[in-house]
């Protein structure tokens, strides 16, 4: 398997790599005292793993290269999927992550709560960009325009009229899904990159209007003091509050899936997937593209809105700062790596894409690095995402005749 | 003939920028009839099924249909989608399955539009709904059954043998319900065994079902064998029209297709 080919080989990638990084690791200069530092350790650990992976690299490309070939039915997935099956087993995991889900806020701090509250938000904003850019095979990059939409309908709604939580919730929903069918209209004829400028630039411009138009939205100051949602009209501690905001969370991620789900093995679910394939045979098979292309974007939007009015009850404070293309690009990156158009899968990325950074604090100086590698390599060893898209079969019975 | 054609096209032409496609082409086809349109590459074939089907709004001349069941219609300037739900369905000359959906997603899509229930039903999932979904499925399936793909409904459509690939377009155009049936080359890249059985295929389609079809073919063979009528185009324009036999002897036709004979 190593033969003294593949050594030498990996000899000069560690060499290679040690070259390339050198400047970056090794080399610091001190500006206060002038002085430069030598980490030569650092060296030594970059040389030692490029070594060990480029060692292995090929053995991994071929691994990869026969799950892909080998039946299908061998795969981790559809060994857990078949699991889960057996009713004895599901049941039991159901039971057991019930239970965690219920007694998690009880157990834990109130900023461990807090952070998963958090990776809930962007489970549910995945899975609403799924619709776009999963199913409807739209690639949407100004997602956090529609967050802010939501958002700033419970601000404002709030600031100058007072309504709660609850009502601007629905009304944060409506707002985002007519912002989807505005913004569904002028691109109606783009695809692929010409779509991903255009929304793009869509989110950018919906940022500025929010960060200069002083009159509407206070600019980069923002509004302050939103409250915090209240449990039937009795305002909660702050302790509670954060439990009861993760509970509300639980709760909309739970209605997410089940409407998603509905939508994706519905009409209008087929429909999308159709018009991710072949746009002409689409239509030439009575699909209203037009009208296919305006519910993806609605339906999408729906979800950025209602996370937006909790993102908004939850931190009592928003401005244009939350809702950057940076946003956006995280909450594709969660729809990608997990797998497009797979609603575990999104599900699964959004807790690894959000809880990681969250947990591993001590190398935040390295997270950029840290994410761009893990694209590249779930790039080449799992293209579908963490859990791709399994496909629904269907099962018949060979049915007589009767004549 | 007394009788009024399915489909009648009067004059048509398409032109893109200084080419004229399709130079006032006319054409009829009468309930049940299978009728052919061959021409030498580049002739305006295509485009001419373009225009029908609305992927094209033709620059000139007029596309009337007398469905069976409804009323007449004129066609121009209608989007894809509208037309296929009057009834009349197509295939592609270059395949364009949904290639990551299963054989049997694809022909549910071409039920898609006799699905009533709409965004809000499919939330709640009301029981009418849920029958509906049922129906398609089952309905869907029996297409496939027809068609001969039902050992492979839960295949990815790009997983199929070529043939059978062909097979699941006039499947997926089947689903939509169509009076007409338009195949772009259905048996383009088949080996003869293929396009034997394609050939039993569309007569009894056009038998069980009760619909007329246009096709565009270039294996004369599977030509002659199903088409009552046949025309032909060239450069654009219309050079003959007649029974297999008037065109096989027409001299226009050879020398379209084999170029013009030197020595005469």
């Amino acid at each position: 398997m190593i033969n003294l080919k593949k050594i030498r080989k990996a000899i000069l990638t560690a060499v290679w790599f040690m070259f390339l990084t050198f400047p970056l690791m090794v080399m610091k200069v001190n500006t206060i005292e002038n002085t430069v530092q030598w980490r030569w350790i650092n060296l030594a650990y970059i040389g030692i793993s490029a070594f060990i992976f480029s060692l292995f690299w090929e053995d991994l490309l071929k691994r990869r290269d026969n799950i892909a070939s080998k039946d299908k039915k061998k795969s981790i997935n559809n060994k857990i999927s078949r699991k889960l099956e057996n009713k004895k087993i599901r049941n039991i995991s159901l039971f057991v992550l019930i239970l965690i889900v219920v007694l998690f806020p009880f157990i834990m701090s109130m900023y461990q709560t807090s952070i998963i509250t958090t990776a809930l938000m962007y489970v549910v904003l995945g899975l609403g960009l799924n619709i776009v850019v999963g199913f409807g095979g739209l690639l949407h990059l100004g997602y956090a325009a529609f967050y802010a939409v939501g958002a700033y309908t419970y601000g404002l709604l709030y600031y100058h009229f007072g309504l709660s939580f609850w009502l601007c919730l629905p009304l944060g929903a409506l707002f985002s899904a007519l912002f989807g069918i505005i913004l569904g209209f002028p691109i109606l004829r783009l695809r692929g990159d010409y779509l991903a400028i255009v929304t793009l630039a869509f989110g950018e411009i919906t940022k500025l209007v929010l960060e200069n138009w002083n009159d509407f939205s206070f600019g980069p100051s923002g509004i302050a003091n939103i409250p915090r949602p209240m449990f039937f009209g009795i305002k909660l501690k702050l302790a509670e509050v954060t439990n009861f905001t993760y509970f509300i969370a639980i709760g909309l991620t739970i209605l997410t899936i089940i409407v998603i789900k509905r939508l994706e093995s519905s009409k209008i679910g087929r429909a999308w997937e159709a018009m991710r394939e072949d746009e002409i045979a689409c239509q030439s098979m009575g699909i209203d593209i037009t009208k296919a292309k305006l519910t993806a974007f609605s339906m999408g939007a729906v979800w950025a809105g209602i996370m937006g009015v909790l993102f908004a009850a939850k931190t009592t404070f928003i401005n244009p700062a939350s809702f950057t293309t940076w946003e956006s690009i995280v909450i594709l990156c969660v729809v990608v790596i997990g797998g497009m158009g797979s609603i575990p899968g999104v599900i699964v990325g959004a807790l690894i894409f959000i809880l990681t950074p969250e947990y591993l604090r001590a190398f935040s100086e390295y997270r950029m690095l840290i994410f761009g590698l893990a694209l590249v390599i779930m790039m080449i060893f799992r293209p579908g995402g963490i859990i791709p898209k399994i496909r629904k079969t269907h099962q018949f019975k060979v049915k007589e005749v009767k004549e | 003939m007394s009788e009024v054609p399915i489909l009648e096209v009067n004059d048509l032409s398409m032109v893109f920028g200084g080419l004229r496609a399709v130079d006032s082409v006319s054409l009829k086809i009468n309930k049940g009839e299978i009728v052919a349109l061959i021409g030498p590459n580049g002739a305006g074939k295509t485009t001419f099924f373009n225009c029908v089907t609305g992927v094209y709004v033709p620059t000139h001349g007029e596309i009337k249909i007398n469905p069976p069941e409804g009323k007449t219609a004129i066609l121009n300037g209608l989007k894809p989608n509208t037309i296929n739900e009057k009834g009349l369905a197509r295939t592609f000359q270059n395949i364009r399955l949904f290639s990551s959906m299963t054989v049997l997603e694809n022909v549910m899509i071409g039920r898609h539009q006799c699905l009533k229930s709409g965004i809000l039903s499919s939330i709640l999932r009301t029981p009418k709904q849920r029958k509906e979904e049922l129906k398609v499925l089952e309905d869907s399936y029996r297409i496939l059954e027809k068609i001969g793909l039902e050992e492979y409904a839960n295949d990815l459509a790009c997983n199929l043998p070529y043939g059978g690939q062909r097979r699941l377009e006039i499947a997926r155009a089947m689903a939509t319900d169509p009076f007409l049936l338009l195949l772009d080359e259905p048996a383009a890249g088949m080996n003869p065994q293929e396009t034997n059985d394609l050939v039993v295929l569309i007569q009894r389609l056009r038998k069980e079902d009760n619909i007329s079809i246009l096709l565009i073919e270039h294996d004369m063979s599977l030509v002659m064998t199903l088409s009552e009528r046949i025309y032909v185009v060239d450069y654009g324009k219309m050079i003959a029209m007649g029974s297999p036999l008037e065109i096989k002897n027409n001299s226009q036709v050879i020398k379209a297709y084999l170029g013009e004979d030197i020595d005469a």
